[in-house]
């Protein structure tokens, strides 16, 4: 019975030395904090579709390290975001930033919509054009009123 | 009036088929470098075959050259490999390897099956120098002028078409004007 006691004893300190294991995260949840908001601004180049927080790539691994490095070092995100930059380009950013050569994918949706709208406009205008006044006679007049005004039919 | 209503269509048509069209022949996977033109960043490494010897960039200085990154575990390396070693034969332009994040026996031993073409390799174990020149996918090739300013980047296999039509101008150029 002790034996079997200090077996299981064994085995459950054993699975908790196992989950140890991945201390990076938990060496400073502020820093890691930091370091995935900044890696949630950064797109991962190997699967381009993914910011480097989401990917397990390797260079996505890399470059997170490199900037949870550069972040202990106290360098600013600001910082960072230049350094990487200088490396892999704008594509790198998520965001892309507002320059001449951005300026369509900024600006165009709301050129098209602009458009759309002005067009509606002149559609709108030229069937109201187009489409005969519709003026009442005295006798429809009348009839109009009298269906109005009689008392609701309940179906 | 009437016939210009149904150009429209058409119009909206030919426009989306030159962006589609464009769009087509663009490769996202090859993200414009930002280092084209600029010095080339600052390295000191371990040869692969002798790690008590470094390799620098500064090295290089004065001499039109290239640098290749490789790696054992590159499966399109060793598609590229042959090119190289044609191109290293040649003798028209110098090439340096960059082993990147590669175990150095795996290395060594790629060479010695595959051939080598470069004149060294540079160690990059952790692939710190890699980010520096924003690798992202191996292979990738520079081309570096005299003055260690980065002129070309291949991203991919360097092909025979691409040393015939990109790297020999280019490194001729190069050579001419320095």
């Amino acid at each position: 019975m002790g034996k079997l006691l200090a077996l299981l004893l064994g085995l459950v300190l054993a699975g908790s030395a196992i989950a140890k294991e991945a201390p990076t995260a938990a060496a400073d949840p502020l820093l890691e904090k930091r370091v995935m908001a900044l890696a949630a601004e950064l797109r991962c180049l190997v699967c381009q579709n993914q910011t480097i927080a989401d990917s397990h790539a390797e260079l996505a691994v890399d470059l997170k390290n490199q900037v949870r490095e550069k972040l202990k070092q106290g360098e600013s995100e600001e910082k960072i975001i230049e350094y990487m930059v200088a490396r892999y380009g704008d594509f790198v950013l998520y965001k892309p930033p507002v320059k001449a050569t951005t300026l369509p994918l900024w600006i165009g949706p709301f050129v098209l919509l602009l458009a759309a709208l002005v067009g509606l406009y002149y559609y709108i205008a030229r069937r109201r054009r187009s489409a005969p006044a519709q003026t009442l006679n005295a006798e429809e007049e009348a009839r109009v009123r009298a269906l109005l005004d009689a008392p609701e039919e309940r179906p | 009036m009437l016939r210009a209503r149904f150009l429209i269509p058409l119009a909206v048509f030919a426009v989306m088929v030159v962006f589609l069209g464009v769009g087509l022949t663009l490769n996202p996977r090859e993200v414009p470098s930002p280092l084209i033109n600029k010095p080339e960043p600052p390295f000191q490494l371990p040869q692969l075959h002798a790690p008590d010897k470094t390799f620098a960039q500064k090295d290089m200085l004065g001499k039109v050259w290239m640098l290749n990154v490789w790696a054992s575990w590159c499966v399109a390396c060793r598609e590229e490999h042959p090119h190289l070693v044609e191109l290293a034969r040649s003798g028209v332009v110098p090439i340096y390897g960059l082993n990147y994040k590669d175990e150095r026996a795996d290395g060594i031993a790629w060479l010695a099956r595959f051939g080598n073409p470069y004149q060294l390799s540079a160690y990059d174990r952790d692939g710190r120098i890699g980010i520096d020149y924003g690798v992202y996918g191996v292979p990738e090739t520079y081309v570096i002028d005299k003055a260690g300013v980065i002129r070309y980047k291949r991203i991919g296999i360097v092909s025979p078409e691409i040393v015939r039509d990109k790297i020999l101008p280019l490194v001729k150029e190069l050579n001419g004007n320095g």
